[in-house]
């Protein structure tokens, strides 16, 4: 069976739960931003957690289907239509052979999941779906879908029952205003000012337009002031300038000291900007869920914290896993 | 060399072994991870070899970040006893310098230049005391260079000159990066040089462009297709200039499936380099023309 996109979206794309493993030579590990909602949308059909999805950024495309399919979208409240019938977030029901699935105006968030049973069988390139489209790798024929492509879907594992819902608890979509990211400070922190580290995690910070697969900028802070220092060679003169280095995933780069940037699932390996630290892995979902202009503070956490969070977003899914079994 | 290791987040640990760059500190960084690789430590998942540092990605619920630490310490201290000495590939790269393409692309972001009133040859050419861009060119060709680390996007190779540092050629990025650069665009910022995967954004000055594709994703292209990145760091690069008859015949050959990359195994000594570093590099030209 397939899917015949009418209208793709902003930049929807296929993803899975990501290509480890390549990230030496600058292919990074792609997959969905939000990882708890894709396994969700997945769990509620019936696919193992790491099938392919689509991922779809602010607004949802328009797709219809050649064969009867049961589907369920979760992670921003981007409001499913079947035949122009509202449907449910975060809960499966059954398509029938061409009907159309569109969406309504996103509500909350910033991206949707789109699981169907059997997921979206796209070839698997370097051990995963999932799109890279920097790199033109993956996915469907490496980029965002466009109108016209048809998705083939694999053959789903058993019958899948409509009707089952992911409780509002174990959802695992950012809460409150401002967004808290909890961050490790370290990489260079060093580099800035005791005042300006503080300022840092004082400051309330807006997500800036350019917020990507990539990584997410954000605006509205005091610049950072930097530790003065004689330009080691091969760094560049601009304070904020290092030798080439590896960038963790999560990294906070302030390309001169403005603008903070965390590198997200498509990150780039590597460059020349400082990192004043680095955002847990617990928390990199709720960054995929934040639309421009959302207010975000960093909150300063140590090792301990971040492990300790990471546990519980472990235990959401765990939970996730046993009241969808 | 002491290296100052940090934890980015939960999952990785960052090592910086130099903050200047260095061949030293390069080949510390290319041996701990080979030496993280051969070790084979439980929840490891990514080892990234970088120009003067390098990182380690982890899973915690596999392995303590601080007993991954610890270990992390005891091989980065043996490593110091390691021979400067690699098994390697030396290989051309044909460029053509000051091409239609790049210059094009460079006109069209000149408000974003240093330089608005000249090319980013000209640039470059003066701002290293050279007095054309003929002579940059000679310069930027003459001498190999090591590639110290693959990364940014898939592919991309990041290279260091294989001369004394008093030689080597340095130029800022640009004020504000591009938003487009073409693909295969030769390019340089700090003391590096790269060569540009894929098409998109970048802020390293543009020299020139080869038509020799260094990353396929599809994998059809012959020396390709066992893997669809070309380099791996310790590789040594030759620039070959070359003119636009030979560049549109290489891109020709590329197409119908025949262009045959140049492409030698080689031993590198780092002491043996630091000796004499002409003679050496002379030597490497051996290899790769076969004299």
């Amino acid at each position: 069976m397939a899917i015949k996109v009418l209208k793709p979206g902003l930049a929807t794309t296929v993803q899975d739960l990501g290509r480890p493993g390549y990230y030496h030579i600058g292919i990074p590990l792609s997959g969905g931003m939000d990882r708890h909602a894709l396994a969700a949308a997945n769990l509620l059909v019936g696919n193992p957690e790491g099938a392919a999805v689509l991922e779809a950024v602010f607004m949802g495309p328009e797709l219809e289907f050649t064969e009867d399919a049961t589907v369920a979208i979760t992670g921003a409240e981007l409001p499913p239509k079947l035949d122009g019938e509202p449907r449910e977030t975060w809960t499966s029901f059954k398509v029938r052979r061409g009907q159309i699935l569109s969406f309504d105006f996103l509500k909350q968030g910033a991206r949707g999941y789109i699981a169907v049973a059997g997921g979206i069988d796209v070839p698997v390139v370097l051990g995963s779906r999932s799109t890279y489209a920097l790199g033109a790798l993956g996915g469907f024929k490496g980029r965002k879908l466009e109108a016209g492509d048809e998705l083939p879907v694999g053959k789903a594992a058993a019958a899948v029952k409509d009707g089952r819902t992911a409780a509002k608890d174990l959802r695992g979509q950012p809460a409150g205003m401002p967004t808290e990211l909890r961050a490790m400070p370290g990489l260079y922190w060093h580099r800035i000012t005791e005042a300006a580290g503080n300022a840092f995690f004082s400051d309330t910070w807006k997500v800036a337009p350019e917020a990507d697969r990539i990584g997410y900028r954000f605006k509205g802070g005091k610049s950072l002031e930097f530790v003065p220092r004689e330009p080691p060679f091969g760094a560049g003169s601009d304070p904020s300038n290092i030798t080439d280095a590896c960038y963790p995933y999560g990294s906070i780069q302030v390309p001169g000291g403005t603008e903070p940037i965390v590198l997200h699932r498509d990150a780039v390996s590597g460059g020349g900007y400082f990192m004043v630290g680095t955002v847990i892995a617990a928390d990199m979902d709720l960054i995929g869920q934040l639309q421009p202009n959302t207010p975000v503070k960093f909150v300063k956490v140590g090792m301990d914290q971040a492990l300790a969070a990471r546990k519980n977003r472990a235990e959401l899914l765990g939970k996730l896993r046993t009241a969808l079994a | 060399m002491q290296t100052r290791f940090s934890f980015g987040g939960d999952e990785h640990i960052f090592a910086e072994v130099g903050e200047a760059m260095s061949l030293e500190a390069f080949f510390k960084s290319l041996f701990v991870t080979n030496a993280v690789r051969d070790a084979k430590i439980k929840g490891v998942t990514e080892i990234c070899p970088a120009n003067a540092s390098y990182q380690i990605k982890f899973d915690p619920d596999q392995i303590k970040p601080d007993d991954l630490l610890t270990e992390l310490k005891r091989l980065d201290t043996g490593s110091e006893k390691s021979e400067p000495v690699i098994k390697t590939r030396i290989i051309e790269i044909p460029v053509l310098y000051n091409d239609p393409w790049t210059h094009e692309t460079l006109m069209r972001f000149r408000e974003r230049h240093q330089d608005p009133n000249g090319t980013d040859l000209e640039y470059a050419a003066r701002i290293n005391g050279l007095e054309s861009v003929d002579a940059f060119i000679k310069a930027h060709s003459s001498a190999p260079w090591f590639v110290s680390m693959v990364g940014f996007v898939a592919g991309l190779p990041f290279l260091y000159q294989m001369v004394e540092r008093k030689r080597q050629l340095q130029a800022p990025k640009y004020l504000r990066p591009r938003t487009d650069t073409p693909k295969l665009t030769v390019g340089h910022g700090g003391c590096f040089s790269c060569i540009y995967s894929v098409r998109g954004a970048g802020g390293y000055q543009m020299f020139g462009i080869t038509p020799m594709p260094i990353y396929d994703p599809n994998q059809k292209i012959s020396y390709l297709r066992d893997f669809m990145c070309l380099f791996r760091p310790g590789d040594i690069v030759k620039w070959k200039p070359i003119d636009r008859a030979a560049y549109d015949a290489a891109v020709a050959d590329v197409d119908a499936g025949r262009f045959a990359p140049v492409i030698r195994d080689v031993s590198f000594s780092l002491t043996d380099f630091n000796r004499d570093i002409d003679a050496y590099n002379r030597k490497l030209d051996g290899v790769l023309h076969g004299h």
